[in-house]
């Protein structure tokens, strides 16, 4: 043999091996477990009787479907075997070195959230609106998931943007006075975007010019517009409330024959102007930031910032834009404060929003698809107990404000894999 | 083009990196840059592509006085450069890296990756690379790192064209196809400057040299210069360039791998089944093409790797299932393939890296406090030791030259009772000064009685080290041979082929 062959063969692809071996771990399972016992424990200590009725269509919709009356115990009991039985089968299948599809997940959540609901909803007279349960969830979602996509936007250029809380109230504020000012829902918008951008230009210059730390600065600039607002509110919107803070409100916009498809039509397609958009942002955000020259050179900024320094990127510019568009995104989610939720600006209105915000940026693996997602499953938490309130649970609302969280942080450790957030997040770029 | 560097000084506090330093290099050239880590030559390049401003000196191309402000200045002005410590973007698929900075885009702003990877296939496939452009580079080999580097000042036509050690990590048939392109495009008439510390690839490609020491230029050398007369003229004294050693003292203790299998995280099996022995007082050197299982070997061997099965014995003792920690309390010294990711932090000084390990007790820990003085002392002691080119122990090692980087590693892990060493790639771009240095140490080592692994992708170093050489292929282990077996069996065997029939194809 010559030395031909030697070479073709050391040209072949180096570093494959030819075994494969599929690993699985038993998180998944384990957290399915705890789940399971934790619900069959709540049922256990805290039995509830009688039963519940879930509405599915509201009194004005087009096609009308019954009122679904379940017996409570039972109903909650049934569904906890479904969990049980998800459950037995994800032990199977691990034990046989197989994975646990994610459909067999979604089926154990749903028969939770079912069994859940029953329970929480037993011997109440009143109707557990379905629709009110998904339309709320979607509503109270919107600041957390605009802020989320600033966030996400943000951070992948390696800007920590711990300031959303900041940008959302800026927002919410600025839109508060120039709505009522020019009686312009639209106004109020464009104002909050260029409020939340302002909030982000602050955070640029500390954190990209003058490489402050930009944990410091977000929480810096987030109590400083918590104070500033309240200030200008007690001084300036009280006073003349009339004129400056009873904003012009987004109306629902029905989507013809789309809002008509029963429960999804209210919830998805019967929505004032901001939701929509929201609707189009998470896509679009998620576009550019995978697919367009922008979005690229923006990430690379946040892995790399030396690589793309190499190839002639301009870091500080890049991020600059990147912080800009972050702060006017979670501008738009402020605007919902004012111009959509409420008509009129209230001190600390959004409550931390922002920091839910955050972590929804870090349960969704700083993608902006799965961040909004994460925001609507907060939106879901939130939402939850003022339905049940509304349906007059015997369950204390504390009670209720924790079970989604604990739910979710459980959800996160056992089937959110690895996230590893941009390696050069939070590191400001000195060159040399 | 026509490339001049004139009088260009270069501080760094204190430190002249270069000083007043004059290039010519002319187009259709191949300009070889040869000098000891630290004598300046990567900062001499990072002026010229505009990375740092020169405090003096002035770059011309073509006569013109050229001002760059940024790396972006001298790509338009047509100088591409591939670099020391690899630009690559992590989590970017190789097509995204190469097209990165000068994307071209289609309809609504998207991005045309099938042009990346069009452009990718078309320079692998005229150079004779392998790369898929949808790879992940972080998944990859750093060998085939180092050709998307390569790929990516390609894909840019630069006229000329800087090769900050690109051989550092390539296997010798890399290595040869590179020289190959880099010939191929200075017949193009590209003006080329390429740094290396392997004379015999100078001596190969190089039209011309020019010899660096201590950022000034010290003098010229034609390629017909002999091995010892460059070393000489690098470091200012003569070098040895063989190892000396005596026949090992085999002792009975030692390391013991039987039926070692690791899986990476996707469920690859990277190293397959393998048993192999070492024992104290003799080097076995893993040889073979980079990404065939030798990496994920050493690092089952320290404990890094989590799916791992069978068994590794020191001195009779299980390793598998320890922690890094317990397994480095057995005396296990640990030199990873990649110093910068692996081995040391780089905003730490060299004082704090040289106890990186070493935190958790006397001498250089009492009652939970660091014990600074001696620290400090200890990392005195070491700087001399390994000769590390530095202004001082509390420089951050991060601003170190690539091969006083590595020394730092190796002082380290040297200093410690050993049991066992490790070594992947040891002298990875290293001076020929320091490779007879960190050479000589690895010979002391075994000599003390100590078993070595010594994992290295470089041929002469693997035949001059070792007592055995053990070739890895995919994961599997083809042949475990004496040291002396002839280089075409060798290099038969690292493509898989059993020692038997490379010993018979090559005779
Ligand atoms: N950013 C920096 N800050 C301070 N000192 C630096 C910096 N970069 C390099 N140096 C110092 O300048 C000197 C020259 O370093 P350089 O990287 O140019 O060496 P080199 O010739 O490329 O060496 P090697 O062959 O090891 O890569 C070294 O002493 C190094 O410590
Ligand atoms: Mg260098």
């Amino acid at each position: 043999m010559s030395a031909d062959h030697k070479t073709t063969q050391l040209d072949a692809p180096l570093s494959e091996t030819t075994r494969t071996v599929t690993l699985v771990t038993w998180k998944t399972v384990g957290v399915l477990l705890v789940v399971t016992v934790l619900y069959a424990l709540l049922l256990i200590a805290v039995p509830h009787s009688g039963d519940t009725r879930f509405l599915l269509s509201q009194r004005s919709d087009f096609f009308q479907i019954p009122v679904i009356v379940v017996p409570a115990a039972p109903f909650a009991w049934a569904c906890g075997a479904v969990m049980l039985a998800v459950t037995a089968v994800a032990v199977v299948l691990t034990a046989r070195g197989r994975r646990t599809p994610l459909w067999l997940v979604v089926i154990y959540s749903l028969a939770g959230l079912a069994g859940f609901l029953a329970w929480a909803g037993a011997g109440s007279p009143r109707d557990l609106s379905i629709v009110g349960l998904l339309g709320g969830a979607v509503l109270w979602s919107v600041p957390f998931v605009y802020g989320a996509l600033g966030g996400v936007i943000g951070e992948r250029s390696g800007v920590v943007n711990i300031a959303i809380e900041a940008q959302l109230l800026g927002a919410a504020f600025t839109a508060a006075i120039v709505s009522s000012i020019t009686n312009s829902a639209f106004a109020g918008l464009f104002a909050a975007v260029f409020a939340g951008a302002l909030v982000a230009l602050v955070l640029g210059l500390f954190a990209i010019t003058y490489h402050v730390n930009q944990v410091i600065v977000g929480v810096v600039l987030n109590v400083l517009v918590v104070g500033l607002t309240s200030f200008l509110y007690s001084q300036v919107l009280v006073p003349s409330a009339e004129t400056l803070n009873s904003t012009t409100r987004f109306a629902s916009i029905p989507i013809p024959v789309l809002s008509d498809i029963p429960v999804l039509g209210p919830v998805l397609f019967d929505q004032p102007l901001p939701i929509y958009l929201m609707f189009i942002a998470v896509p679009t955000v998620w576009y550019t930031l995978n697919r367009t020259r922008w979005g690229l050179r923006l990430r690379a900024v946040g892995e790399h910032p030396k690589a793309a320094d190499t190839v002639g990127i301009d870091v500080v510019r890049t991020r600059y834009n990147a912080v800009l568009v972050a702060g006017a995104v979670a501008g738009l989610g402020g605007a919902f404060y004012t111009t959509v939720y409420l008509s009129q600006f209230g001190e600390n209105m959004t409550g931390g929003a922002g920091y839910i915000a955050l972590a929804a940026v870090i349960f969704g693996k700083w993608d902006p698809i799965r961040s909004a997602f994460a925001g609507l499953l907060f939106g879901f938490a939130s939402n939850l107990q003022n339905v049940l309130s509304v349906v007059g649970s015997p369950v204390p609302s504390q009670f209720m404000l924790m079970v989604p969280y604990v739910v979710t942080l459980l959800a996160v450790a056992g089937l959110v894999g690895r996230s590893r957030p941009p390696a050069a997040s939070g590191e400001p770029y000195i060159k040399g | 083009m026509l490339l001049e560097l004139r009088g260009i000084t270069k501080r760094f506090g204190a430190l002249v990196a270069n000083d007043h330093i004059d290039l010519v290099v002319q187009p259709g050239e191949i300009h070889s840059l040869l000098g000891e880590n630290g004598a300046g030559k990567s900062t001499l390049m990072n002026v010229l592509y505009g990375l740092y401003d020169a405090d003096e000196g002035e770059i011309l191309l073509d006569g013109v006085v050229q001002n760059f402000s940024g790396p972006g200045d001298a790509m338009a002005a047509g100088i591409g450069m591939v670099h020391q410590h690899f630009m690559l973007v992590p989590v970017f698929t190789v097509a995204e890296n190469v097209m990165l900075g000068h994307e071209q885009t289609r309809g609504g702003g998207r991005l045309d990756l099938e042009a990346a990877r069009a452009q990718v296939k078309e320079i692998s496939a005229r150079f004779g690379f392998h790369v898929d452009p949808d790879a992940v580079v972080e998944d990859l080999p750093v060998g085939v790192q180092q050709r998307v580097e390569i790929i990516k000042a390609l894909s840019r036509n630069a006229d000329v064209l800087v090769f900050d050690e690109p051989t550092a990590v390539l296997t010798p048939q890399e290595t040869d196809e590179l020289m190959a392109i880099m010939r191929q495009l200075r017949d193009e008439g590209s003006a080329i400057v390429f740094i290396t510390h392997k004379l015999r690839e100078v001596r190969e490609v190089a039209d011309r040299i020019t010899v660096i020491r201590h950022g000034k230029v010290v003098g010229e050398a034609l390629p017909t210069a002999s091995d010892a007369e460059l070393a000489s003229l690098m470091v200012g004294r003569s070098v040895e360039l063989r190892v000396h050693k005596g026949s090992p003292q085999l002792r009975d203790n030692g390391l013991k791998v039987a039926n070692l299998v690791v899986t990476n995280e996707v469920g690859t099996v990277v190293v397959d089944d393998i048993s192999f022995e070492v024992r104290g007082g003799e080097v076995l050197v893993v040889a073979g093409v980079q990404g065939n299982g030798q990496t994920e070997l050493t690092e089952a061997l320290l404990g890094l790797e989590h799916n791992v099965s069978g068994s590794i014995t020191l001195d009779g003792e299980e390793l598998v299932g320890r922690s890094v920690r317990r397994i480095l309390d057995e005396g296990v010294g640990f030199v990873p393939e990649d110093r910068t990711l692996d081995g040391l932090i780089g905003e730490f000084t060299i004082a704090e890296n040289l106890m990186l390990d070493r935190s958790d007790g006397p001498p250089f820990v009492k009652a939970g406090a660091l014990q600074l003085p001696f620290r400090d002392r200890f990392a005195k002691e070491k700087v001399a030791e390994f000769d590390v080119r530095t202004q001082g122990i509390t420089t951050q090692v991060g601003r170190l030259s690539g091969g006083n980087q590595q020394k730092v590693v190796l002082a380290r892990e040297l200093s410690r009772d050993l049991r066992l060493f490790v070594a992947a790639q040891p002298t990875r771009g290293v001076d020929v000064g320091s490779i007879e240095f960190i050479h000589k140490r690895i010979v002391a080592t075994r000599d003390a009685g100590v078993p070595v692994l010594v994992v290295s992708t470089e041929l002469d170093e693997a035949v001059a080290l070792a007592d055995r050489i053990m070739v890895m292929y995919r994961g599997t282990v083809v042949g475990i041979v004496p040291a002396d077996t002839p280089r075409d069996v060798l290099g038969l065997m690292m493509a898989g082929i059993s020692p038997e029939d490379a010993k018979g194809e090559v005779a």
